[in-house]
């Protein structure tokens, strides 16, 4: 059998293709982060946690509602994103005039206040959340055997990031969005409504963070403290993308998600900084980011 | 750091009880036949916030207030009292509040919770001070062996243990090749080693070992490098939500069918929390269940009752460690360091924890440990009702013997 490096090829397909699953996670994380800081110019720190809200808010569904996957697939999105509105509106609109670092701390408090408030309720340990019915079982693919639920992982969280660049780039929406953040005054004079604008920008945000939380909820054990170990991964795709490019967030969460996988085969300790010295040398040799603009 | 450490020592073993009584003598002023300030002052930390804090947390914290109500209940009028912090899993957080309490507050006794790093650190500046450690949540068996101090009690579990009584009993019904998934630091090392020698010794081989980084959040590729390589069992040597996202992913890629999954550390909190459905069958070593007897059943009622979860066997020991610590005050009529020590050492522990137990001169205590399996969803008549007895293992069999210790100031 044919092999590369000492590792057989199947091997090597099989790890490459849940490179891309775990990547489709980072993609769909990121490409939330890239659009509100790109459109709010916020770097929205408590994202991991509003992931974790919505993986706990799908798993309290089936607990105290009676409610399964797919109804909270939905339902779960929408309420993490009008309480995103809700914390806009009341809290985060009032930091827009200063600095980056205000708009960070504020997030970062929220981060440490919502992580503690489910710990307490929850503990840390966490709750288990099943595969749906429709998407047990496992493909054999020759190489590898798939679980099908990765595979739709992988499915929606692409249809949903072409679907957000689309709307962005390619709609009047998204030119009134991105009009809005250049040169909100002018936008403004044009008669469209920028504060709501943002708002719903924001909520959007939240609610992609939240979509992930309860695609990941079957996999992983929902706890209090899954998204603070994922944030600052995703943290680091957005950086390397470059901050605010859209684009740059979806293609560099899939392939670093294949870089991690790679290195689980070849030097599987260093798995979790290999993210980060990629991060270090796309700093050192593009400062903004592989896909962003330099200003 | 000791002069009782100084290897080469010889002699017999009321030799070391009469080596502490004259330590304690020379230890100074003021330690005769009284408490120090007039109070007993007793130090917890353990991780509150993170991973472990489900296993002994702020509820190891409660369990050690129950001790302390029940002795005051029989001896009004001794001042005990009781700190507690998170080290957030941090071993540099640990040691400096040990030490500021111990130089500050005039701490009497240090209980060391989760996380084998932690405890390494803060058994050090224990026996700097000259005052008892009880590490209680920690499994490293380092603690006992090449980091011994005559201050270090170790009490509920260690990895050699969990090393004999689970790997022991799996290669001997038959499971002869193992692949290791291993958390890539000090606790999940020692582990993997210590089993690695139980698995040859027992006639069965490793057939290798995929090392992760702590908190990996996603195993299913190192699932896939488990099942390419064939063995009967993958063992996990690593603990807490390492485990439980390793056995899900296991599940998920039918690793679960095809190899059979041994977890070399956890705890009934673990498994309440991943549900019988995907634990079932799994062989654990505990030190100690809730169940297990009518003493403990009654113990856990009233835990049950203040925190709304069933104790897991280290919080049992945070509260039979603080009981048959005071005890041994009160026996010593002392809180000198040296003396509590000897005091603890040739007492016999019989208490809803352990029956005829004892710590040994390097620190272990020796007490039966408990083979289990976590039962069916049919099986299970409650809530907490997660595993059944396979076998009770005998403590001089399940722990290294005094033999095979490293320790360098025991007397061989």
């Amino acid at each position: 059998m044919s092999s590369v490096l000492g590792v057989p090829l199947p091997a090597l397909l099989a790890q490459l293709l849940l490179g891309l699953v775990n990547g489709s996670f980072y993609a769909l994380l990121s490409l939330g982060l890239a659009v509100i800081f790109g459109l709010l110019n916020v770097i929205n720190f408590s994202h991991g946690a509003l992931y974790m809200m919505g993986a706990m808010t799908a798993w309290m569904g089936a607990q105290y509602l009676g409610l399964g996957y797919w109804p909270m697939l939905v339902l779960a999105p929408l309420a993490i994103g009008a309480l995103g509105v809700l914390f806009e509106r009341l809290l985060l609109r009032r930091l827009y005039g200063l600095d980056h670092l205000y708009g960070l701390l504020l997030t970062f408090g929220a981060t440490l206040l919502i992580e503690g408030l489910f710990r307490s309720f929850f503990g840390a340990s966490g709750q288990p959340y099943p595969v749906p019915e429709l998407l047990r079982g496992s493909a054999n693919l020759g190489f590898m055997v798939l679980p099908i639920y990765r595979a739709w992982v992988v499915v929606v969280s692409l249809l949903i990031c072409a679907a957000t660049w689309f709307v962005i780039e390619r709609t009047p929406l998204g030119a009134r969005l991105r009009a809005g953040t250049e040169n909100p005054a002018l936008t403004k004079a044009f008669g469209v409504n920028v504060p709501r604008l943002i708002t719903l920008t924001y909520g959007f945000g939240v609610a992609l963070a939240a979509l992930a939380g309860v695609l990941a909820a079957p996999i992983l054990q929902v706890q209090p403290l899954m998204g603070s170990n994922l944030i600052i991964v995703v943290f680091a795709v957005v950086v390397i993308g470059g901050m605010g490019s859209i684009a740059g967030a979806i293609l560099t969460g899939l392939a670093l998600g294949v870089v991690e996988g790679l290195t689980r085969v070849f030097y599987p300790p260093g798995s979790s900084t290999v993210v980060f010295v990629v991060m270090a040398l796309v700093l050192l040799l593009r400062p903004a980011g592989l896909f962003g603009r330099q200003t | 750091m000791s002069r009782s450490r100084t290897p080469g020592v010889s002699g017999t073993s009321p030799w070391l009880a009469a080596a502490a009584a004259l330590l304690a003598l020379l230890a100074g002023p003021g330690q005769a036949q009284k408490l120090s300030d007039g109070a007993i002052r007793i130090g917890f930390i353990t991780d509150m916030s993170s991973v472990y804090s489900d296993l002994d947390g702020s509820a190891g914290g409660i369990a050690i207030q129950m001790a302390i109500d029940d002795f005051k209940a029989k001896n009004p009028g001794l001042a005990i009292e009781l700190m507690t912090a998170d080290h957030q899993n941090k071993a540099d957080i640990a040691s400096s509040k040990a030490r500021e309490w111990f130089d500050q507050k005039g701490l009497d006794l240090l209980i060391g919770g989760t996380n084998s790093g932690a405890s390494l650190a803060m058994k050090t500046v224990a026996a700097e001070k000259k005052k008892p450690f009880i590490s209680i949540g920690a499994g490293t068996s380092k603690l006992t062996n090449e980091e011994c101090t005559p201050y270090t009690v170790h009490y509920a579990y260690d990895t050699i243990a969990l090393a004999n009584v689970t790997g022991g009993a799996v290669v001997r019904a038959g499971g002869k090749s193992w692949y290791f998934l291993t958390a890539d630091y000090a606790f999940g090392q020692s582990l993997e080693k210590d089993t690695s020698a139980v698995v040859s010794a027992n006639g069965g081989k490793v057939l290798g070992a995929v090392r992760h980084p702590l908190n990996a959040s996603d195993f299913s590729s190192f699932m896939l490098q488990a099942q390419a390589s064939g063995a009967q069992i993958l063992g996990l040597a690593n603990a807490g939500g390492d485990t439980i996202n390793a056995i899900k992913a296991a599940n998920e890629f039918g690793v679960a069918g095809s190899m059979k999954l041994v977890g070399l550390l956890m705890f009934n909190t673990d498994v309440h929390s991943l549900g019988l459905e995907l634990t079932k069958g799994m062989y654990m070593t505990d030190g100690w269940t809730w169940n297990q007897s009518e003493e403990s059943r009654a113990w856990s009622k009233r835990f049950f009752d203040k925190v709304k979860r069933m104790p897991s066997m280290v919080q049992a020991g945070d509260y039979s460690a603080t009981l048959q610590y005071l005890q041994a005050v009160k026996a010593a009529g002392t809180d000198d360091g040296d003396a509590v020590m000897a005091q603890l050492k040739k007492t016999r522990i019989n208490d809803m924890f352990a029956k005829d137990a004892y710590i040994r001169q390097d620190g272990r205590m020796i007490h039966d440990m408990r083979l289990v399996q976590v039962k069916t969803p049919a099986e299970s008549q409650a809530e907490w009702d997660l595993v059944k007895l396979v076998e009770i293992v005998p403590g001089e069999k399940a722990y290294q013997s005094l033999a095979d210790s490293k320790c360098p100031f025991i007397r061989k």
